[in-house]
């Protein structure tokens, strides 16, 4: 396998609604941005991948617009996922294991505002059975925030207190974050329902935001950055698309990726996980084997800014950042797709020395 | 080896063989569902952007308005904000002539549009004058098999009071009456 690294970074202030902006001129300053941290040649990436939904601005062909930010013309070799830019970055992984690529430039971004975003996401269920019953994004999240409670692991309280942390770290931490405070969790509990047993601080909030990151191998990374994060694992899988063919209460597939990516090889101080809701990162901390020990959401997570398809890929950017800093060694990042955490993506990021 | 056995399809474009329940015993008298119907529908607030506004703006006053790339000179229309070649932002507003040249052209012949275009008719790529790429727009006032490359244009709007923030503000395109333009000044075009 060849070493590779995330080797810069760089994301928007996420908002809830960029109402001026177009796509392009949302994530164009973030791709500017990457490009000139990264010390790569504007038009020198080996290889570009992107991540982004149609379904969100409701524009077909949405993200060949975006294209005008990469400079494609002459054509560049490119690619685009309509998943969260995590699986951008998987693929330009692979693109530089198979040795076609030594850098690659990898975004995402997502731009909810335009539409209803809950009622969006009901589009990803089967078109048959559970879409036509419009469950929105938040009812399913409600169906296995009630899972976790009658099975026992979790409560309305802790979930509270999950948000809490979670808003009140990103106000310390994160510049970049939407939500960056929270009231006491006894407040949060006086409040209304959303969707029994959800309330409003449960949910990640609608964000329009993006994020990008340059990949390099080899010495071509120790070149191009003090301190890599390197890249020691990384592996998605999914679970069945339907929910009842799952027990909500755990993920499998997050289990498997995160020992195929080697997350228990070595301990772990860090992991930025992608739960959009408090009950999902109980779900996730058991999954991923992590102790009580790992701080888990240091820049708030996508419950302080949750930008479509760039929040997965935002949590391997947090924890890069923080390798690049020096801060820390070993981290884990967790991205998913789908409802109720269908599909997983778990990668190992380490700094050397 | 033998050739498998012909699948039975009903008549239709999407067609799908019958469906087997022989293995169910309590479907053996139901009838096959062949098709379920579930409308969806999703609303959008439309965002054009800083730069695609400006132009939006600008068509509302029968103005049409391009963007240029500080790196290569080059004017964008619709403008959306980002040169392509550069990816860096535009950087000039550039007012641009209402005429424009035919750089390629297709006799459409089938009814895409559900009757709104009485067919054939003339869908063409028109390069406005001042800009670098060129715009999708119907040709009209000259017989479909006179229409060629390098035919210059004139844009035909709609009546003043009619006028909106949208494309549609131009009818379509007409022969302006000037001389070819060669194929040659053309070919990062065509």
């Amino acid at each position: 396998m060849r070493d590779v690294a995330i080797i810069a970074t760089a994301q928007t202030k996420h908002v809830r609604a960029a109402t001026a902006l177009n796509e392009v001129e949302m994530i164009q300053p973030v791709i500017q941005d990457v490009i000139e941290r990264s010390g790569v040649d504007r038009h020198g990436f080996d290889f570009t991948c992107s991540g982004s939904s149609d379904y969100l601005a409701g524009q077909p062909f949405s993200f060949v617009m975006t294209l005008d930010a990469v400079a494609a013309w002459p054509p560049i070799s490119e690619s685009h996922v309509e998943m969260d830019g995590a699986w951008a970055l998987y693929e330009a992984w692979v693109k530089i294991q198979t040795g076609h690529a030594d850098t690659a430039l990898v975004y995402s971004y997502g731009k909810s505002s335009p539409g209803d975003l809950p009622r969006v996401l009901s589009r990803m269920l089967d078109p048959y059975y559970e879409a036509p019953l419009w469950l929105t994004s938040i009812d399913v999240g409600a169906l296995q925030a009630r899972a976790m409670i009658d099975a026992g692991l979790t409560s309305e309280a802790a979930m509270a207190d999950i948000a809490h942390r979670s808003r009140t770290a990103a106000g310390v931490n994160n510049p970049h974050a939407q939500l960056t405070s929270s009231a006491e969790p006894s407040a949060l509990l006086a409040e209304e329902y959303l969707a029994d047993p959800l309330r409003r601080h449960d949910c990640a909030p609608v964000t329009d935001g993006g994020v990008a990151v340059v990949l390099a191998a080899g010495d071509r990374a120790r070149e191009l950055c003090d301190r890599p994060a390197w890249i020691r694992g990384i592996d998605h899988r999914a679970d069945g698309h339907h929910l009842n063919f799952r027990d909500l209460t755990t993920s499998p597939s997050t289990t498997l990726a995160a020992s195929r990516a080697g997350v228990a090889d070595r301990p772990v101080e860090i992991a930025e996980l992608h739960a959009c809701f408090t009950h999902q990162e109980p779900i996730l901390r058991t999954a991923l084997g992590l102790g009580d020990d790992v701080e888990v959401n240091p820049s708030g997570g996508p419950l302080a800014a949750n930008p479509m398809m760039a929040a997965g890929l935002l949590r391997l950017v947090e924890v890069a950042d923080r390798i690049h800093t020096g801060e820390v060694s070993r981290g884990v990042a967790h991205a998913t797709g789908g409802h109720a955490l269908q599909h997983n993506l778990v990668a190992v990021l380490e700094g050397e020395g | 080896m033998s050739e498998p056995a012909p699948i039975d399809l009903p008549p239709g474009l999407w067609s799908q063989p019958a469906v087997d329940t022989s293995a169910v015993a309590e479907l053996a008298d139901v009838e096959a569902v062949q098709m379920v119907r579930n409308p969806a529908r999703l609303d959008y607030d439309y965002t054009p952007g800083i730069a695609t506004t400006r132009f939006l703006r600008a068509i509302k006053e029968k103005r049409l308005v391009g963007e240029r790339c500080g790196e290569t000179g080059k004017v964008y229309i619709p403008p959306r904000g980002v040169s392509p070649v550069s990816g860096l932002p535009t950087t000039e507003q550039v007012e641009l002539g209402l005429d424009g040249t035919m750089v390629s052209y297709c006799v459409v012949n089938l009814d895409f549009t559900g009757n709104a275009q009485e067919i054939p008719y003339v869908s063409a790529l028109i390069l406005v004058d001042g800009s670098d790429i060129p715009i999708y727009g119907l040709v009209r006032e000259i017989p479909y098999q006179d229409v060629r490359v390098g035919l210059r244009l004139k844009s035909v709007w709609v009546e003043p009071e009619e006028m909106t923030t949208s494309l549609e503000n131009i009818r379509w395109w007409a022969p302006n009456g000037e001389a070819d333009l060669p194929a040659s000044e053309l070919t990062d075009h065509v």
